[in-house]
């Protein structure tokens, strides 16, 4: 974080804090727009559920672990159940027969959800180019953010979260009930 | 369950007993890797299982018939993909029988300190997971800062940290350099420490004892039959392991034992595979005490990149490069069977060759494949927990079930 | 493998199996044997109890497609694990119909490697308890290893032809 200071004479505490949304300040109150306050809570505490099939899986775990810590970013909990969960991480090779599966936990996670698709596989078939091998998820379900990679450095994928994590931010409130998200999940075939 | 439901319980026959279906999904926080099980249960206890793979199936054989030897590599990479040195030199090892070359002592040496680097990898990740799947988190953090210590060796040495693709057909692309020296060293410092600590959590821990012991077992002959091989056949009983019988890249150098358990249960594998560890620990000290001079690549013009030089100056290597880069070398006609003791045991490769730039057939022959098969015997009759624990201990990796 | 138990495993088998023989060979000495299909089960069975061969270890099953005559090999890698032996058959079936009757009954770790090689190849195994696919999706007509049918999905259209794959 290039943000902190050293803890020198000054009282200032080493600890980088998230930004503070534009709004007017006074004694006691702070007023802004309800969509910069939801979008900084809801940045700051994505649920993942880590869908992970193959090498990348073994990735996704070095990034949870000790050295390059994700749960930093708000994600300490994983959920497994696609009705708590916030991200649908998919890592790894998707093939045809794992297809529907895929689709099945899509539909049963609950609005807003997003996609993060971890690895050169997820997004577009890798370098397998074969018969059983599904060219890319985006042929089943729409996806926010690629990381590519074979597999990508737990740098990448922490790169990948961030990119999630200012679209989380930015997302108006009124877009889940909008006419054009409603037409883009039409043409993936989902209501 | 209210008194109501337990009075009709006692009334039903055993006959008109009616059993429940458990999907134990493809995707399920407790299954380490992506294949199906469809339990039949009697409340608790499994009467039957029925499992479902594929899930994952890149069709592995079929892609290898199309790409010349050298690119065949990053494939067998995504095998068992916890100890990818293992396949990658397993591979190098088939084609250089293939064409008859003699490696030299050297190039043996630091492929057997490679080789059981990976096999601790792939080692840790499986005891690490045991513990997770009775509770034991702890051990999971620690083993995985141990394995970020290998990924960086990996990484001085060949540039990836999973995915290695590591030396080449006839040796390695380059000496280890010196800071890959300092790395190994530190490793060998450092990594017994923190072993003996995730011993010492678990070994004699009373709540660790009682899940593991008696749980998931499998008696030798039954092993044989299902052509066990690796951690799992050893505890069993049965002392079989590929470096000892069929000694490749110098194992007959080195002085190690073959751990063999008793039971075949959980605790036997766990057990089974952190003297294994230790080892592979030994092993590594030996090679470097013993390794000799010489030079890190064998003389195969045909498979090795020549030096920048000699491309920019000299005709034949600038043929050689070319012919490699794009993969037309031709290689004589044969059929030629090789295996390596991988993580979890025997893993062979059969290729048979027609004279052509790419093989004309390349069986895997995959351990995981092949005892994943007694799964449904090893769980029936016991709790749904304990099938979960059997199944983590079995160390199955996705990838090398499905290839 | 030595030349000498070699020679033993191959007079363990000519004492009864003679005629079901068609070659013997050892490339880079690994004993390779060929024999015809209808005695199959019996060869095994029979060597896995013969004193000087024991072979009662299954390393691998598979097949071969050998589109020019027309037919499909099923090769049977067996193990001695005590003196160290291996050995290799190779049954040839003609494409259009390859059946071959299963070896499960005698090692059970056959069971999904027959199931794996009528998933790839077509082979029918007569007697196998559950024959059906293994790896590919239950719905595919076509046996995917052959040497007919291509290895991309015909159905994809943002890879070119000519940049990917000859």
């Amino acid at each position: 974080m290039s943000g902190m200071e050293k803890v020198a004479t000054n009282t200032k505490s080493s600890v980088g804090m998230s930004e503070k949304p534009e709004g007017y300040e006074g004694i006691g109150f702070f007023a802004t727009s309800l969509e910069k306050v939801v979008g900084m809570a809801r940045k700051n505490s994505i649920w993942p559920l880590p869908f992970a099939t193959s090498c990348c899986g073994i990735e996704f775990m070095a990034t949870m672990g000790a050295h390059y810590d994700l749960a930093r970013f708000g994600s300490e909990r994983l959920s497994f159940s696609p009705r708590q969960a916030d991200l649908l991480m998919v890592m790894g090779t998707i093939a045809k027969k794992m297809g529907p599966v895929l689709r099945q936990v899509y539909e049963q996670m609950a609005e807003p959800r997003w996609v993060l698709s971890v690895g050169a596989c997820a997004s577009s078939g890798g370098i397998f180019d074969t018969y059983s091998v599904l060219q890319g998820i985006d042929r089943i379900i729409p996806v926010d953010v690629y990381v590519p990679g074979c597999p990508p450095r737990p740098e990448q994928i922490i790169d990948g979260i961030i990119k999630i994590q200012h679209l989380v931010e930015t997302e108006s409130l009124r877009r889940r009930d909008s006419k054009e998200y409603k037409t883009m999940l039409n043409k993936y075939g989902i209501e | 369950m209210n008194l109501n439901e337990s009075l009709i319980d006692q009334t039903i026959a055993p006959e008109e007993k009616q059993y429940s279906y458990l999907n134990l999904g493809p995707t399920h926080p407790a299954t380490h890797g992506i294949f199906q099980n469809v339990l039949k249960m009697d409340g608790e206890i499994i009467i039957e299982a029925e499992p479902t793979i594929g899930y994952i199936h890149r069709a592995f054989e079929k892609l290898a018939e199309r790409r010349p030897y050298n690119q065949i590599t990053p494939l067998t990479d995504r095998l068992n993909y916890c100890s990818a040195p293992i396949n990658n030199i397993g591979w190098h090892m088939t084609v250089e029988k293939l064409l008859g070359t003699e490696i030299p002592k050297r190039v043996q040496y630091l492929r057997v300190i490679i080789m059981e680097l990976a096999r601790i990898t792939d080692h840790l990740i499986c005891n690490a997971v045991i513990g997770v799947d009775t509770g034991a988190l702890t051990g999971f953090v620690y083993m995985f800062q141990q394995r970020e210590l290998v990924y960086e060796i990996y990484e001085e040495i060949c540039g990836a940290r999973l995915t290695t693709n590591i030396g080449r057909i006839g040796g390695f692309e380059r000496d280890f350099s010196p800071k890959a020296w300092e790395k190994v060293h530190k490793f060998l410092k450092e990594f017994p420490v923190t072993l003996k600590e995730f011993e010492n959590l678990l070994k004699r821990n009373r709540i660790f004892m009682d899940r593991t012991i008696g749980v998931g077992g499998i008696t030798a002959e039954s092993a044989l039959n299902y052509s066990f091989s690796g951690p799992n056949l050893r505890a069993a009983g049965i002392d079989y392991d590929v470096r000892v019988a069929m000694p490749y890249s110098s194992y007959e150098d080195f002085d190690f034992i073959i751990p063999v358990g008793s039971n075949g249960d959980v605790y036997d594998r766990f057990m089974v595979r952190q003297e294994e560890m230790w080892q592979s620990l030994s092993i590594i000290k030996q090679a470097i005490d013993k390794l000799p001079d010489g030079p890190y690549h064998a003389i195969v013009p045909e498979f090795y990149l020549p030096p920048k030089e000699e491309v920019y100056n000299n005709m034949e290597a600038l043929i050689y490069h070319f012919k490699i880069v794009m993969g037309e070398t031709d290689v004589p006609k044969g059929e030629v069977y090789h295996c390596v003791e991988g993580g979890n045991g025997e893993l062979g490769f059969y290729l048979i060759s027609d004279g052509g730039r790419t093989p004309f057939r390349l069986q895997f022959r995959r351990p995981c494949f092949i005892y994943y098969q007694a799964y449904p015997e090893m769980i029936k009759g016991s709790m749904l927990s304990d099938a979960i624990l059997t199944m983590s201990s079995m160390n199955v990796i996705a990838g090398e079930l499905d290839a | 493998m030595e030349g000498s138990d070699q020679e033993k495993v191959i007079t363990a088998i000519k004492e009864k199996y003679e005629d079901e023989i068609l070659h013997i060979e050892a490339p880079y000495n690994f004993l390779t044997i060929t024999i015809k299909k209808e005695k199959v089960v019996e060869i095994i069975h029979y060597l896995y109890n013969h004193l000087d061969t024991k072979f009662q270890f299954l390393t691998t099953l598979g097949g071969i497609h050998f589109p020019e005559v027309n037919q499909i090999v099923v090769m049977y890698q067996l193990h001695n694990l005590v003196n160290n032996q291996r050995i290799r058959l190779k049954v040839y079936l003609p494409a259009e119909n390859p059946v071959i009757p299963t070896i499960t009954g005698i090692f059970a770790g056959a069971n999904w490697l027959e199931r794996e090689t009528y998933d790839f190849f077509g082979v029918i195994f007569e007697g196998h308890p559950n024959l059906k696919r293994i790896l590919n999706v239950d719905e595919m007509i076509i046996y995917p290893m052959r040497k007919e049918y291509p290895l991309e999905d015909q159905t994809r259209e943002d890879k070119n032809d000519t940049m990917f794959g000859r």
